[in-house]
């Protein structure tokens, strides 16, 4: 089809589509004056809130991976393994789930393991958003010119990564199994079963880990969102519409899985190192 | 009431500039009232589109302090008060005059679309669809074409350049709307990524903020479509069930 | 501005307007084999087409296996209390069908019954359930289908292009069109051997109107000045329920939908007031209690429905003579409430746009508080008389089909009869003009005419110190509201016929500021042209029709006529002259009007006591 529309004037006694390729024609003058934005609100200040908490949480990541040191409690009657931690794999861990990496892995245990749920938050969409509007500026907030001259979005390396965001996800699930696994033995006392202000710290982790793994996009269309015709599949139906009333929270279940799982290594820490007593429930 | 303060973006592709208005505010109004009550008494020759009114047509798009929004859904006591209101073109796209726009850009990327191709009927001479099948379509099908997240959208509002491979969040509405159509036979995802620029979405999430028709452009349409896209190129596991398990859809990449 | 430097195009077929009607026209001629293109005033997309919210009629027989294409056409004839030209009421409810299920293999996805079909709802004057929806937003469904079915067909669509004038070759019939680009002012001539007039409704001539700017009455003025037949111009729909609160917002519909969801109306004494005013005709199949009305709701096969759902024309007079009485609400209509008849949840997921559209311009929670509504002009009932099968008007090489035709719907149309009436005779009038363009030969068109054309279209512009075209529209949307309203009376007819001549030499006077690019003001100054005529047509046909009948009312006639009731009137140009001739209705065969034994005679003004 051709559309024409009435911009050129072009004389012509028939109607000749070769004057109309489909081509999308480019440039054009801009109406509106020259300037980044015309908005009045205070439009950087979700951008700079995450940004800040974004970083915050790095640095803290970053001195606890690095720690190797006070992330297992056993030594008051607890068992709490820092997230951080777990699955403890170097025979070097204070406590082994499982020494995979043998002994010739020298530095902080936490390392190996924390690429993956490090590249599972990487390649979020959610935190994609977040650090392309915060660190990127691409854009800065909507409406709101971006600095670069050129921009190519995920169409290129490294960017173009984030494609194989689902492979993270089917790890996560391993990991949200293990930290449901810490949060269970977070109830063994010694020999006897109990309960510490840190088995409810475990516990708050693991569901919300779960709840941010489960609201996931690529979940979500693992689980259903690839079918088309739903009348035809009635379990990956229902699994897709229960996904989806989670879906939309994806970011508030970001923030707190976020926030929590570093609350809850910093309890550890604390507990860990004899600075706070554990209160136990029973 | 006190008096409104409009200042209007009047001017064409040689240039132009803002012109203060100042009209007696009335009540219950939107934008749009103001800025016809303006043209009928001020500036008669003001160019401005609309049509319904209502939020229907998807005509009236301009940018509202800053904000794209559409005039006629825009009340005026939403907006801060005794400020003036400031009106511009949308700014995507190339001015004709005044308020509007050449939004030719949009129609050029729709006419690309591979057409809707669906399977035969049933043995009753029917298509047999159930709620469940068409709510997601649905969605995307409320779309009233105002353009008004291709405006936001910072691939092509800040480089022009990006017209030329990315078709923009609307038609990703479209994409969605087809690749998830439960009669359609078409597969579109090849075109998705080489041509139509999918991979150039940040999922910054703009179009969403600013639709009027509340589609969850980003989380419904965009991402299922990227995701979808993995399936076929980004994800061996997928593409080897599929190969086993399931005959592939068509592949059709050939504009019309 | 010489000739020669006019963008010129020659297809087989144009099509003015892109609304149903039009697409529909463009996807069967480019079907056929002609060479099509689509003009539009406004984008593609964005025709009145796209406001039409409650549905399409057709007897799916979804829902209720009773109905048929028979008991559809029975119905139409009854709304349009049996002035319709029977031969269109009769394709219409055949093909309707048809064209419906054809739009689900083009793309639309309706809402589904749970059988996985078509769902269909109620809608007033329609015996069974019998509307294909998509929540309340139809028209955009109809229009986005057809418009992405059209492009992927290879239409050539020319975008905001007012046409203003039909031109004759040395034959007399219809081989041109000259138009403008809205953007720059530049004129295109359009040469084709046959023009299909899609152009839509009337309704801006009137103060509060559901119509959008648009709907100047465009297609009628340019087919009587080309020297075919106006019919029934003196019907037109007041839809019983616009927006009358706030101001700018007064005329906007509310769907028909919320009362087949479970809307009543109310007064300001709380009562719902419509089962006052049942008239003889639908006494038998209209519930006479408030019990039996929302029983309906749920068994419908043995309860009858609620009067809140009798034909438009019914419940307009109803609501107007409320207000009238000093029974209307705060802002001068009544209350049509469904929050204290249905839960929130239903109400938003049934009629999500009418929810949108209060809370967002009225401020207003429908699922809390009752909306205050009021007759709005909606649509124009007379139009081009076209030849049933064809939709050929009575000029050669000119084609009419949608609102802009007239025949179809009588004195009055049913909700849901509009989009169905697009597509049935959008598709026969795109087919029946390209067969007829594939035939003939090229013809030559005078230039002398398209310079008289092209300089009475700049003739605002060189005007610039003359009235303000908004001001005489202004006036004009008032003389029509007040004068040839929703209640007529001989006097001020009169009045208005009077006023009319008036306008017209205010309309001579015209001028525009500024220059040819999007210039709104001689836009609007160019469509005064159209609204002025068509006004004259309505005003001097309700003049002549001295009964109330449908979509015309006469206070000093409140009955119906028998001897009008076998009378159109029709309207032509007689040199610069508007006048008006009855005619005599073409007669239903006996099969058809078997039918009908048994229905009562329409009756005129409903009032209470009358037909009780
Ligand atoms: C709010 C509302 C709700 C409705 N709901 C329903 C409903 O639920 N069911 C139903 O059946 N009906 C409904 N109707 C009625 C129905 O929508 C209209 O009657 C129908 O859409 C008219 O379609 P059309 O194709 O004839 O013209 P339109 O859709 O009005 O299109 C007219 C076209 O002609 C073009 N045009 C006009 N003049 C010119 C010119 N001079 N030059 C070039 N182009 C021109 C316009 O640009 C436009 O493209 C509703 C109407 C309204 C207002
Ligand atoms: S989410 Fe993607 S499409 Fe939407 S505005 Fe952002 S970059 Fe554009
Ligand atoms: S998706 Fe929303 S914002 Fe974009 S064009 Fe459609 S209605 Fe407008
Ligand atoms: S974890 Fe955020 S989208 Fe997958
Ligand atoms: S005028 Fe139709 S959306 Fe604003």
């Amino acid at each position: 089809m051709i559309l024409r529309y009435g911009i050129k004037l072009v004389t012509v006694t028939k109607s000749n589509p070769e004057n109309v390729g489909t081509k999308v024609s480019l440039g054009g003058v801009r109406g509106g004056p020259d300037v980044k934005t015309l908005r009045k609100d205070i439009w950087w200040l979700p951008q700079v809130a995450s940004g800040i908490g974004l970083a915050l949480f790095v640095i803290y990541a970053t001195w606890t991976a690095f720690r190797n040191g006070n992330y297992y409690d056993g030594a008051h009657g607890r068992d709490y393994l820092s997230p951080f931690y777990s699955p403890c794999l170097a025979s070097n861990c204070t406590y082994k789930t499982a020494s995979v990496l043998g002994t010739w892995w020298k530095l902080s245990p936490a390392l190996p393991i924390l690429i993956f749920p490090a590249g599972f938050r990487a390649t979020c969409y959610y935190y994609r958003k977040a650090y392309y509007k915060s660190y990127w500026l691409s854009p800065p907030a909507c409406g709101v010119a971006e600095p670069h001259k050129t921009y190519s979005g995920e169409t290129k390396l490294p960017l173009i990564l984030n494609n194989i965001h689902r492979y993270f996800w089917y790890f996560a699930v391993v990991f949200a199994i293990i930290l449901t696994w810490d949060a269970v033995a977070a109830f063994r006392f010694g020999n006897s079963v109990g309960m510490g202000l840190g088995t409810l710290v475990f516990i708050v982790n693991a569901a919300l880990i779960w709840l941010y793994t489960l609201s996931c996009h690529a979940c979500r269309h693992l689980c259903g969102g690839h079918v088309d015709q739903f009348s035809k599949a009635k379990i990956r139906h229902w699994f897709w519409k229960k996904v989806s009333v989670l879906n939309p929270h994806h970011m508030l279940f970001a923030w707190l899985s976020l926030v929590w799982i570093g609350v809850t290594d910093f309890y550890v820490y604390l507990v860990a190192s004899g600075t706070i007593h554990d209160p136990r429930f029973f | 009431m006190a008096d409104l303060v409009v200042r209007l973006w009047r001017g064409d592709e040689n240039g132009g500039e803002f012109i203060e208005f100042k009209i007696p505010a009335q009540e219950g109004e939107v934008v749009l009232d103001v800025v016809h009550r303006i043209q009928a008494t001020l500036a008669p020759d003001l160019a401005v589109r609309w049509n319904c009114k209502a939020g229907k047509c998807g005509s009236c798009s301009a940018e509202i302090n800053g904000r794209p929004r559409l005039m006629c859904m825009t009340r005026v006591n939403q907006l801060p008060e005794g400020e003036p209101i400031v009106i511009t073109p949308l700014k995507t796209f190339p001015i004709i005059r005044d308020l509007v726009t050449d939004v030719s850009f949009n129609f050029e990327m729709l006419k690309k679309v591979p057409g809707f191709k669906p399977k035969p009927r049933e043995a009753d001479g029917t298509y047999r669809m159930y709620t469940e099948d068409v709510e997601r379509g649905q969605e995307f099908r409320k779309c009233i074409e105002c353009f008004l997240c291709q405006d936001v959208c910072h691939v092509i509002r800040d480089h022009e350049e990006n017209k030329e491979h990315y078709a923009g969040p609307r038609l990703f509405v479209r994409y969605a709307d087809l690749e998830m159509n439960p009669l359609d036979t078409n597969d579109r995802r090849q075109l998705l990524v080489e041509k139509m620029g999918l991979g150039y979405c940040n999922i910054t999430k703009c179009c969403t903020e600013v639709c009027p028709e509340h589609i969850h452009i980003t989380d419904n349409a965009i991402i299922p479509l990227k995701e979808r896209v993995v399936d076929d190129r980004y994800d061996p596991i997928a593409w080897l069930g599929k190969k086993i398990f399931r005959k592939s859809k068509k592949v059709e990449t050939d504009a019309k | 501005m010489v000739n020669a430097s006019i963008e010129t195009h020659e297809f087989d077929v144009v099509i003015i307007g892109a609304g149903g009607a039009g697409l529909r026209a463009a996807i069967e001629s480019i079907d056929s084999g002609a060479k099509t293109a689509i003009v539009c005033k406004s984008l593609l997309g964005k025709a009145h087409t796209v406001m039409a919210e409650g549905g399409i009629a057709a007897a799916l027989r979804n829902v209720w296996k009773e109905d048929s294409w028979q008991v559809h056409f029975r119905d139409t004839m009854r709304g349009g209390k049996m002035l319709n030209n029977w031969r269109m009421a009769q394709l219409h409810a055949q093909e309707a069908p048809d064209r419906v299920n054809e739009l689900e293999e083009w793309g639309a996805l309706f809402d589904r019954t749970k059988d996985g079909l078509i769902l269909q709802r109620d809608f007033g004057g329609h015996k069974y359930a019998r509307l294909a929806h998509v929540g309340d937003r139809t028209g955009l469904e109809l229009i986005r289908t057809l418009q992405q079915k059209a492009v992927t067909t290879g239409a050539e669509v020319f975008m905001e292009v007012k046409i203003v004038e039909l031109l004759h070759d040395e034959n007399g019939a219809v081989s041109g069109a000259l138009g403008f680009y809205r953007n720059n002012g530049s004129f295109v001539l359009f040469k084709a051997k046959s023009f299909i007039l899609a152009a839509g409704g009337i309704g801006k001539s009137w103060k509060f109107t559901s119509n959008s700017w648009e709907s100047t009455g465009d297609g009628h003025a340019l087919a009587l000045w080309a020297g075919a037949d106006l019919i029934d111009m003196e019907f037109v729909q007041f839809h019983p329920t616009g927006m009358v609160w706030p101001l700018s917002v007064k005329g906007l519909l509310v769907t028909e939908g919320v009362r087949g969801d479970g809307g009543i109306l109310k007064n300001s004494e709380g009562k719902r007031f419509m089962f006052e005013y049942i008239p003889q005709m639908f006494a038998a199949e209209t519930a006479d209690s408030e019990a039996e009305g929302d029983r309906w709701y749920e068994d419908k096969a043995n309860n009858r429905r609620p009067p809140e759902l009798l034909p438009r024309d019914e419940v307009a007079r109803s609501i107007n003579a409320e207000v009238k009485a000093g029974r209307g609400s705060p802002h001068g209509g009544v209350f049509l409430d469904i929050a204290s008849r249905r839960s929130p949840e239903y109400i938003r997921r049934r009629l999500p746009s009418m929810y949108h559209q209060f809370k967002e311009l009225a401020d207003v929670d429908i699922t809390v508080t009752p909306m205050e509504v009021g007759p709005t002009c909606h649509y124009a009932m007379g139009g081009v008389r076209v030849d049933p099968d064809t939709a050929k008007a009575t000029v050669e090489g000119l084609y009419a089909a949608g609102e802009v035709a007239g025949g179809m719907h009588g004195s009055n149309r049913l909700g849901g009869n509009s989009l169905s009436d697009l597509v049935v005779f959008g598709r026969r009038a795109g087919l029946a003009a390209a067969q007829s363009a594939l035939e003939k030969g090229s013809s030559k068109l005078s230039e002398s005419l398209v310079e008289d054309a092209l300089n009475r279209a700049l003739k605002p512009l060189n005007n610039p110190e003359g009235e303000n075209p908004y001001t005489i529209q202004h006036d004009l949307q008032e003389t029509m509201q007040a004068l040839v309203g929703i209640i007529r009376t001989e006097s001020e007819l009169v009045e208005a016929v009077e006023k009319l001549e008036e306008f017209k030499e205010r309309v001579k006077g015209v001028g525009a500021k500024g220059g040819v690019k999007f210039n709104a003001s001689w836009h609007t100054a160019l469509d005064l042209n159209s609204m002025l005529t068509v006004s004259e047509a309505c005003a001097k046909a309700a003049l002549m029709r001295k009964e109330s009948r449908g979509g015309h009312t006469r206070d000093d006639y409140p009955k119906a006529d028998p001897e009008f009731g076998k009378t159109n009137h029709v309207v032509r140009l007689q040199g610069n002259d508007i006048t008006v001739t009855p005619e005599p209705l073409p007669v239903m065969p006996d099969e058809l009007a078997s039918l009908f034994e048994g229905a009562a005679q329409p009756t005129g003004i409903t009032e209470s006591k009358e037909v009780k």
